[in-house]
């Protein structure tokens, strides 16, 4: 076989899997991905860790304990940090469910909140970004599949391209971010480094 | 809509998008609930639902129907709550205004930590803002109030 015929092959038995991932054999068989497939995915990364650096993303997933705000990425009004929930004073208490359509109000979530100390987003590097979201202990415990669900439908997610209040959103768009987070996915969620394919 | 306010089912209409702040003061006539900012920065309009505490002015009515809401009026069950207790004891309030919502987030603070350190006080009120700067009251008492809550002698 001429060796350019590996990476069409490898391609399909990669879109033959995502089409059944009930296969059991599935990670397993996958063969090697050609470089083309993983230039592609580092590239698909690298868009996808510009929106997780956009302030809608970053804000709530700050490197130190205080929460940001605004496109500017102020530190949060009132002292408030990721310890204020402990101390009687959770998110929800500004952060309503709906909330009033009005100027100058916290923005809405059914689930406002923090993610634990150790999902940060700022100042981190793509390839560290990358590193950070394939380990469960640094997303919550969520798997690759996990975390596709979660870009892809969490209402928090969802909500960086509609906060209102005349808030900028990132450039990319949802369905774009998403293709790309899936796009790294199954390419086995590389990271640029030797022998990194994440399955 | 129905809602529950301080034990007690109340049929009111209203469109689901006011605020439940005016709910409480304008259709319930219970003004111990204050406006301050009406922009959830300065605490006065706080009050409890299912027990947390929220910024009524910024909640929707709609949000809260069929749920359980406590406010200054009803927080002592028709008595003194111990931090009422605490701030009448201290002499907390000057003008008053803020008080309530102090209030209500203090007995938010002592549900999550019943021994508040200075720094859980602060931190669990700092989003509840008083122009008289009563502030050192306001932690003292929330200190006397733990111990009254907690059986201990406050004195």
């Amino acid at each position: 076989m001429r060796p350019w015929l590996l990476l069409p092959l490898g391609l399909l038995a990669l879109l033959a899997s995502a089409a059944d991932p009930a296969s059991p054999e599935a990670p397993e068989a996958e063969p090697a991905l050609g470089p083309a497939t993983v230039k592609a995915a580092l590239a698909a990364f690298a868009d996808v860790a510009a929106v997780l650096q956009h302030p809608r993303c970053m804000n709530c997933h700050p490197a130190g304990d205080v929460p940001l705000q605004g496109d500017e990425s102020r530190p949060h009004a009132l002292q408030v940090t990721r310890f204020s929930p402990d101390v009687g004073l959770p998110c929800s208490t500004c952060h309503r469910e709906t909330g009033l359509d009005q100027p100058h109000l916290p923005p809405a979530n059914p689930h406002w909140s923090m993610p634990p100390a150790n999902q940060v987003f700022e100042g981190r590097s793509v390839q560290q970004l990358c590193l950070q979201l394939r380990d469960p202990a640094r997303t919550g415990g969520r798997d690759l599949a996990a975390l596709l669900e979660h870009v892809e439908h969490d209402s928090l997610v969802l909500y960086g391209w509609s906060p209102g209040l005349g808030l900028s959103v990132p450039e990319l768009s949802h369905e774009g971010f998403v293709a790309r987070f899936r796009t790294w996915v199954e390419a086995g969620a590389p990271c640029g480094i030797t022998d990194d394919t994440h399955r | 809509m129905k809602v529950i306010v301080n034990g007690t089912e109340v049929e009111i209409e209203v469109d689901g998008g006011t605020p439940v702040l005016w709910v409480l003061r304008d259709h319930l006539d219970m003004t111990g609930t204050k406006f301050g900012c009406g922009i959830a920065q300065c605490g006065a309009c706080t009050v409890h639902l299912d027990g947390q505490p929220i910024r009524s002015c910024v909640t929707p009515v709609s949000e809260v129907e069929g749920r359980e809401i406590t406010t200054i009026e009803g927080l002592g069950a028709g008595e003194l709550h111990p931090v009422q207790e605490a701030w009448i004891e201290l002499s907390v309030p000057q003008c008053g205004y803020c008080q309530s919502g102090q209030i209500m987030s203090t007995v938010a603070l002592l549900r999550a930590r019943p021994e508040p350190t200075d720094a859980d006080i602060d931190a669990a009120l700092s989003a509840n803002l008083c122009r008289c700067g009563t502030y050192p009251r306001i932690r003292k008492a929330v200190h006397r109030a733990a111990k009254m809550m907690r059986g201990e002698d406050g004195s």
